[in-house]
């Protein structure tokens, strides 16, 4: 390898010389290809998010006619008020935002770096073969722990309630430990050792020094928790049963039996539709404001969204 | 430091503070460990040798779960053959697309922020929203798709409605939604060495022969990943099959853990939902250490052996 890019560097007017000309030509071809390609995937790619906030702005009579409608005219912006209304979903997204992914996303942050620190910045015995164990936990299935766990939580007395999410949030999650101690390891031991010096405390290491430094796996923590809450739905379709306790992902699936049932009447595939977008459009604007963070999570640790 | 992970017998003061710190900060994950996944992991196998329906009492019945599901349970098999159709044909392509999608990205162009946030989007959009969408797009009568088709006069494609498409039609969705894949790839991508290409193209060889000979080989741990993780997701889709078709037409999209969440949840046949997981974890299991095992006969890691 280093020969080889001693050879390149060696004969630089042999590279110049053979970038004019011909070669130019098909290199702009090529490049002319590689866009047509990126354009028309870019168009499938967005196609149906586009359909989705495009149809919720429809009337009944556009849903079904032939050509597809691809711009909606007369636009009703009403839709997405009716829509809301329709079913309680003030309701449910209360139950999203304040008794599921605000609390699991903090609780798991905090519960995630004070394990973090201890396997990242404290010596002890087994530290290493424990932590291992924590990275094998990955791996496990949740098809598996799902029903005892659904026992457990059926015999306290938690069905209908938030607390198989919020409780468990209390006691780190594997993914996040990992991410964590990954980015505190990189942090130097000097500056802990100053502060130890000083009579700081291990919290007080963790709070004063670490969190500091951490944002960058700090935002990632909370991004990712906040998407995978307010993506679920099998965790509420397990333990919530009733509408008043219902998060937004199991409200959109009740106006699904809506739409099936009514097909192109009673505006049942706009509002669904409408809903949708709704519900999405937290997601896609977090990912515009926060897209370094979110780049940054899954390719230093391969999360999923 | 090497003091403190010598395996010193006697501890000094600050060993034994030490320990006792460190198993401090890390057992809210120890904790929650022996809660939420040792215990339901040994109390699952247990159930899966057992009758059990929430209400009486698990009767012990040994491995006669297991042989049932085997031998004469009606709908394993077809399960079984649903899901390893949708993982088998849907993570190869998924991570072909992926990778190829990846690579037009790296070449030089300008707004690739704009393309990678098109490709990315879909994947972190809720599944729920998804899939209203792509069941509205796909919809025989007035779905975007055959609405196209009536225009242009071909006959209109039953996606979701016919069960020799179901299954195809989920597998394009899946594919859709693998931007985490891309933007993995990208990163990967971008950090194989510019000299290693440099020296390609002074040997004479073209775009083709680059992709064959550079990018790939650089880019095997990184396929890797993604198809161990990939294999290991596809198993576990629940959202978009159980919203989008509800396990039909005709049992044709009933892949493996949507059975499992009927039987456990619906027809509260714990015993054999129980069986059914550990199963899965098994093959999971297996899954990962075949693709690690193999790994080291073609991916390249960066001249190591």
């Amino acid at each position: 390898m280093t020969s080889a890019s001693q050879t390149v560097s060696s004969k630089p007017q042999l590279q110049q010389h053979a970038r004019s000309g011909s070669i130019s030509t098909t290199k702009w071809i090529s490049r002319f290809a590689i866009y047509t390609i990126l354009i028309l995937l870019g168009i499938t790619w967005i196609f149906p998010l586009y359909w989705m906030v495009t149809s919720s702005l429809k009337d009944d009579p556009q849903i079904y006619t032939v050509p597809p409608v691809l711009i909606p005219n007369p636009v009703y912006w009403n839709n997405f008020y009716d829509a809301w209304t329709r079913f309680d979903f003030n309701q449910a997204a209360f139950n999203s935002v304040f008794l599921y992914s605000l609390p699991v996303t903090i609780f798991t942050l905090i519960s995630s770096m004070i394990v973090a620190y201890g396997f990242a910045k404290i010596p002890w015995r087994g530290r290493d073969a424990l932590f291992w164990v924590c990275i094998a936990t990955m791996m496990l299935p949740w098809q598996v722990t799902m029903v005892p766990l659904f026992i457990i939580f059926k015999n306290l007395g938690w069905i209908n309630t938030y607390w198989p999410f919020v409780v468990p949030s209390l006691f780190g999650n594997a993914y996040f430990i990992f991410l964590l101690r990954q980015f505190f390891l990189s942090i130097p031991e000097e500056l802990s050792d100053a502060a130890r010096i000083d009579g700081a405390s291990e919290f007080g290491i963790l709070w004063r020094i670490i969190l500091p430094l951490s944002k960058p796996a700090i935002a990632v923590v909370l991004l990712f928790r906040f998407l995978w809450s307010w993506n679920d739905y099998l965790g509420p379709l397990i333990y919530i049963n009733t509408e008043a306790m219902q998060p937004l992902a199991l409200a959109i699936y009740r106006m699904r039996t809506l739409a099936l049932s009514m097909g192109t009447t009673a505006m049942a595939y706009p509002h669904l539709m409408a809903v949708s977008t709704l519900v999405a459009l937290p997601i896609i604007l977090i990912f515009i404001f926060a897209q370094r963070t979110f780049i940054e999570g899954i390719s230093t640790t391969g999360l999923k969204g | 430091m090497a003091v403190a992970t010598a395996p010193t017998r006697g501890m000094t003061k600050t060993e034994k503070r030490n320990q006792l710190m460190g198993l401090l900060f890390i057992s809210p994950w120890l904790i929650g460990f022996l809660l939420f996944a040792l215990f339901p992991l040994i109390a699952s196998l247990y159930y899966s040798m057992t009758n059990y329906d929430f209400i009486r009492d698990p009767q012990f019945i040994g491995l006669a779960n297991y042989v049932r599901l085997f031998t004469t349970d009606p709908d394993f098999w077809t399960v079984m053959y649903n899901t390893i159709y949708y993982v088998g044909f849907g993570v190869p392509l998924g991570i072909a697309v992926a990778f190829l999608i990846a690579n037009l990205l790296n070449s030089e162009i300008k707004g690739r922020t704009l393309f990678r946030s098109v490709i990315y989007i879909p994947s972190i959009v809720p599944a729920v929203c998804t899939a209203m969408v792509w069941l509205f797009i796909l919809n025989v009568q007035y779905g975007a798709i055959n609405g196209i088709l009536k225009t242009i006069g071909w006959q209109t494609i039953p996606f979701l409605s016919s069960p020799e498409l179901a299954k195809p039609s989920l597998i394009m969705i899946y594919v859709w939604a693998q931007g985490t894949a891309v933007v993995i790839f990208l990163a990967a991508l971008q950090d194989v060495p510019r000299s290693l290409y440099d020296a390609a193209l002074v040997d004479g060889a073209n775009a083709w022969a680059r992709f064959w000979n550079v990018t790939v080989p650089m880019c095997t741990p990184v396929i890797l990943f993604n198809f161990i993780m990939g294999i290991i997701a596809a198993f576990q889709d629940f959202t978009l099959p159980f919203v989008l078709t509800g396990g039909g037409p005709m049992k044709s999209t009933e892949f493996y853990v949507v059975n499992l969440y009927r039987n456990a949840f619906v027809q509260f046949s714990i015993g054999k939902a129980s069986a059914m997981a550990w199963i899965l974890f098994l093959i999971i299991l297996l899954f990962s250490v075949i693709l690690f095992r193999t790994s080291a006969r073609w991916v390249y890691y960066g001249g190591e052996k």
